[in-house]
């Protein structure tokens, strides 16, 4: 019985340059995938991770600096030539063959013979579950069907990357979770090295080894999942993934990457991560925000401006001379009314200085 | 890696493959300087300016081995291709502008054809394997990723236009130069270009008749206006008003596609001409005589209207089915009444139609040749002028050469004045998604202002084609209306002999030489035109607008314009084909080039990039791609094109009738030929026929086409509703003018 296995390699970018006319599409960026670990490209639309996915894939071809694929130099080499495959976002199903002939379409160009071909693409099927539909026109299947038929039709060839391009943007919510829990674990199981471009942070978060967020054709922040959420590298990142809110704050001194902070009567101690005195920025995330009642020690005074109740936790909006904050609390039961007085409470591993 | 491999190995190859062939398709063929190929001509040291191609040619075998990344490859290859193609081009030219006898020349390059041949078939492999060397060079440079099949397709279709499109135009326009005595004179030029027969406005302050460029222009126009508004009327009625029988009106846009232009021509005489039935019923009711007031512009109004309405049409219900009903819905919700959503929302969005629409109808105005020649009596246009400087007694090339850079110059003046109107602005209603909501109807004035126009014109249309088929069984139209069957006896009687079957009509040979001319062509247009589309469509590369300009510019150049090209550039060395089927054959390649190039525009657009992509990233290569995703996916395109560009040849006059010969003649020149003679009866009869075999293959399609297997989902975008295109004119179903 054949089986699917890994040819996972690494992934390099030396200095990559992406010009459409006068238009920089992506800048510079150099990057390195591990073999076998499955990393997102994350970005709001237009910052670039699209055309870096298809850079990749041999689908756009860079302007300026060199790409590699374990250790060969693809850079000039058309996406034929390329031991990568790829899942788009429409599946690209081809309309006129059926599930069976889909999945064999790429063996048949990779010279095994016609009874290889036939059990690789079995094996493949089976691995997505499809094996009984193989005679289907890509028309007669449900949405996440087509999509795992697109799985398996880039798995058989054993890519050394294998590359998705927002795989999950044409289904429904629930089935969203579940797909993405399968993709996990495929890569996993089999060791892939996976190239991962969405716009959905939650999506990001729950997949990745690492995630590396794009901002206007550049690398915002590149890190493992929780890296990114507590400790965003600045202001886009933060409010990027997840919310966040950006208040201006003074570092007082520094001593052995202890800062010490004030904001306006709130004082608090945070990691420095490497800067010096003066103005700076700090990030919160909503959930980590505390309410109290005014006059609290260490608080920063508001008044509640708006209270929604959304069933599992409330929103709340703060004014305070900072500007406006946005709270998230799970006290459901809280008695909180637009209008109250309350005082913002920091808990020590809320807050990070950011660059701006 | 394999492919590019197999594509390497097949390199050098290429380079031998003048020797090969040459040996392969004569065997043990003589030594005779006729026949032989370039290489042994130069072995027996004869015509030693060809060995320098030979030596070429064995260039590449010098890069055998070397791998494509190799920094020396592309540059070689691309030093070999360039040097060969000019040495090519200029022993070609040089050889002729030198003045060697004309026969000695095509002694010279004649190689394997005893029909009066330039450069041969073996010339021809050595231009397109020097060709292919360049576009590999490139390729191997990494242009396009380094895709040979794209590059090559390029440097393909390129070249193809620049030899039978460019280079005609350009030795035209060199010929209007030259005098009778063969010398360059502007003087005369100038004075041919200026001229009053021309440009005289005499018909304004009284005189008797206005230059011929005037009446043209005065005719494309208003042929241009009145058909644009004659096909929004039709479209209207059958897009806005509830109108329950649209498959009738859908119908009429099948007429210009399947009646020779001149067929109308010829209508319009039957029923208005001196001794038309209109004419003779007047005359004998109501007492009011017989003029000839059909002959001149009113007639060819009423016939070219007739002819290009339903080109407008056709044109006009895919825009106003493109609007999107949304913003119409938009607009009413926003207390706007149907009126004033019509006159705000709906008219403006559907500029660029119009613009296209008119467009249409003007360049075919201006190319229509046959009606004219029927119906324009004292009323001359550059088009039929053209045909006489160069047929009549006068055999007058540069006067037939300024003529046709007259037309050229006002089709190609209303092309671009198109383009720089509709230029920037996007008048896209709708992306890719699919747009639920219903058109309104028209408010109810409008509404029945549009039913009588279009009521009206379709009732007219029809009496025109009953005329038609009743007036080929009629003895002698107007002298005697009882039936008979001569004429279709007299065009297409059968007999037996000793033989077999014996094609005894008159009317015979031309017919078969259509059918078989319209056949062979078709698939070559076709192919050109859905290989240019793919480029087109799914190609980036640099001066791709100039390509796209460059393969469109054919549907604005008139067919009479290509034809008296075609004669002045082809008749000479290096490439001598006038006199031979293969002239036709070209000729309706590149007039029909843009239909197969819309169509497959048109149907690719609406296939999903990403499943040419996603072929490639499977390791396919972009041909094998194209073979085994593309080409099955636009199945119905191909037929399509297949079947309008043998259609489109079959009804085709302008062009053709400077290129037939007593060989080669074809059923539309042969009618026209019946109509100087006033053989009205068979000149009808045969249109008869041929309207009828063209229905069949249209209807034949039709049923192939509907049963189609693939599923709906993923290729069957056409439901989602875009306005046509800005860029350049919707393809040009109607017959070539």
């Amino acid at each position: 019985m054949t089986r699917i296995r890994s040819n996972a390699a690494s992934v390099t970018f030396d200095r990559v340059t992406k010009k459409y006319g006068a238009f920089t599409a992506v800048k510079e960026m150099s990057l390195q995938i591990e073999a076998g670990k499955l990393v997102t490209l994350l970005g709001p639309s237009g910052c670039g991770k699209t055309t870096t996915l298809r850079m990749i894939a041999g689908l756009e071809m860079a302007s300026g600096g060199r790409i590699l694929i374990g250790d060969t130099d693809v850079t000039r080499l058309p996406a034929t030539d390329r031991d990568v495959s790829m899942v788009f976002q429409s599946y690209a199903l081809f309309p006129h063959m059926t599930v069976d002939e889909n999945v064999e379409y790429g063996l048949r160009f990779s010279g095994f013979d016609k009874k290889e071909v036939l059990s690789r693409a079995r094996a493949g099927l089976d691995l997505v579950g499809l094996a009984a539909l193989g005679k289907r026109l890509p028309s007669e299947l449900s949405g996440g069907q087509q999509q795992r038929v697109a799985v398996a039709r880039a798995l058989v060839l054993e890519p050394q990357v294998l590359l998705f391009d927002e795989p999950l943007s044409n289904l429904d919510a629930k089935l969203r979770r579940h797909v993405r829990e399968e993709i996990r674990d495929l890569q996993q199981s089999l060791g892939l090295t996976v190239v991962y471009v969405t716009h959905d942070q939650e999506e990001a978060l729950a997949v990745s080894d690492r995630i590396i967020v794009m901002s206007e054709g550049e690398v915002a922040q590149d890190g493992a999942p929780r890296d990114l959420y507590d400790a965003p590298a600045n202001a886009f990142v933060a409010d990027f993934i997840g919310e966040a809110n950006i208040l201006d704050c003074d570092v007082v001194s520094v001593a052995k990457d202890v800062a010490t902070v004030t904001l306006g009567p709130v004082n608090l101690k945070l990691p420095a991560r490497g800067r010096g005195e003066g103005p700076a920025k700090l990030a919160v995330r909503p959930n980590r925000l505390e309410i109290h009642a005014q006059g609290t020690a260490n608080t920063l005074p508001g008044t509640l401006a708006k209270v929604t109740y959304v069933g599992s936790h409330l929103e709340l909006m703060v004014d305070t001379e900072r500007g406006a904050l946005f709270a998230v609390t799970g006290d459901v039961d809280a008695e909180l009314a637009p209008g109250a007085a309350v005082g913002i409470g920091f808990p020590p591993r809320g807050p990070v200085l950011i660059n701006g | 890696m394999l492919v590019g491999w197999a594509g390497f190995a097949v390199l050098p190859w290429y380079g031998l493959d003048r020797g090969l062939f040459s040996a392969w398709m004569l065997g043990g063929y003589p030594l005779k300087a006729s026949t032989a190929p370039a290489l042994f001509l130069n072995l027996q040291g004869l015509k030693l300016w060809l060995a320098p191609m030979g030596v070429l040619l064995l260039l590449p075998l010098a890069l055998w081995g070397r791998r494509k990344s190799d920094p020396l490859f592309g540059p070689a290859l691309i030093a070999i291709g360039a040097a060969g193609l000019a040495w090519l081009a200029l022993q070609g030219f040089g050889i002729g502008l030198r003045g060697f006898q004309w026969d000695w020349l095509t002694a010279l390059f004649g190689e394997l054809d005893d029909r009066q041949f330039g450069m041969g078939w073996g010339a021809l492999l050595v231009a397109g394997s020097f060709l292919f060397l360049l576009t590999l060079g490139i390729a191997a440079r990494g242009a396009i990723g380094g895709d040979e099949f794209v590059v090559g397709s390029i440097g393909f279709v390129i070249a193809v236009v620049a030899v039978f499109i460019f280079m005609p135009i350009l030795q035209m326009l060199a010929s209007a130069l030259i005098d009778q005595d063969g010398n360059y004179s502007l003087s005369i030029f100038l004075s041919k270009l200026f001229s009053a027969r021309l440009w005289s406005l005499d018909c304004v302050t009284g005189g008797s008749r206005c230059g011929v460029a005037w009446n043209s222009l005065v005719l494309a126009v208003l042929v241009g206006v009145l058909t644009t508004l004659l096909g929004l009327v039709f479209a209207l009625v059958l897009t806005r008003t509830g109108f329950r029988y649209g498959r009738v009106l859908r119908a009429l846009t099948v007429l210009p596609i399947i009646t020779p232009p001149f067929v109308i021509g010829l209508a319009i005489i039957l029923l208005f001409g001196l001794s038309g039935a209109v004419t003779q019923t007047l005359d004998s009711v109501f007492g009011l005589p017989a003029s000839r007031w059909v002959y001149g512009l009113p007639g060819l109004l009423i016939a070219q209207l007739l002819a290009f309405t339903p080109i407008a049409f056709l044109v006009l219900i895919g825009v106003v089915e493109g609007v999107s009903p949304s913003m119409e819905e938009a607009s009413q919700t926003l207390r706007a009444d149907r009126w004033q959503t019509f006159w705000n929302v709906t008219l403006p969005l559907m500029r660029p139609g119009l613009a296209n629409a008119f467009l249409l109808g003007f360049i075919e105005s201006m190319a229509d040749f046959g009606n004219p020649l029927v119906l324009g009596g004292n009323f001359d246009v550059l088009s039929t002028e053209i045909f006489f400087a160069i047929v009549g007694a006068q055999y007058d090339q540069a006067q037939a050469a300024v003529l046709a850079i007259v037309l050229l110059f006002f089709t190609l003046g209303a092309f671009w004045a198109q383009r720089f109107w509709l230029g920037r602005k996007s008048y896209t209603t709708v992306s890719g998604k699919g747009d639920s909501g219903v058109h309104p109807h028209l408010p109810d004035g409008l509404k029945f202002g549009v039913y009588a126009v279009a009521g009206f014109w379709t009732l007219f249309t029809l009496v025109v084609y009953a005329t038609i088929f009743y007036g080929s069984f009629v003895t002698l139209w107007g002298v005697d209306f009882s039936l008979t069957l001569s004429h279709y006896v007299k065009a297409f009687a059968v007999g037996w002999n000793e033989f077999g079957i014996h094609w005894r009509g008159a009317a015979w040979s031309s017919f078969f030489t259509t059918l078989q001319i319209a056949l062979v062509s078709a698939l070559p247009t076709a192919a050109i035109g859905l290989l240019t589309a793919y480029l087109l469509v799914r190609q980036r590369f640099a001066g791709k607008n100039a390509f796209e300009f460059g393969t469109m510019l054919s549907f604005a150049i008139p067919g009479t314009v290509i034809g008296v090209s075609y004669v002045i550039a082809f008749n000479v060395p290096p490439i001598e084909l006038t006199g031979t089927g293969i002239i036709l054959v070209v000729s309706f390649i590149f007039r029909n080039m843009p239909v197969g190039v819309r169509a497959g525009v048109a149907s690719m657009s609406q296939i999903d990039k990403s499943l040419d992509e996603s072929s490639l990233t499977l390791g396919a290569s972009s041909w094998q791609s194209f073979r085994t995703v593309i080409l099955p996916l636009l199945r119905p395109a191909i037929l399509a094109a297949l079947v309008y560009s043998f259609v489109r040849a079959m009804t085709a006059i302008s062009a053709i009738i400077f290129l037939v010969s007593a060989r080669y003649d074809m059923s539309t020149s042969y009618i026209v030929a019946r109509v100087e003679n006033n053989e009205y009866g068979i000149a009808i009869a045969y249109s008869t026929v041929l309207i009828a075999v063209m229905l069949a293959v249209i209807g034949i399609m039709q049923l192939v086409v509907g049963t189609r297997r693939i599923g709906r989902r993923g290729i069957d975008l056409s439901q989602s509703r875009t306005n046509v295109s800005a860029s350049g004119p919707a393809p040009a179903m109607g017959a070539g003018g």
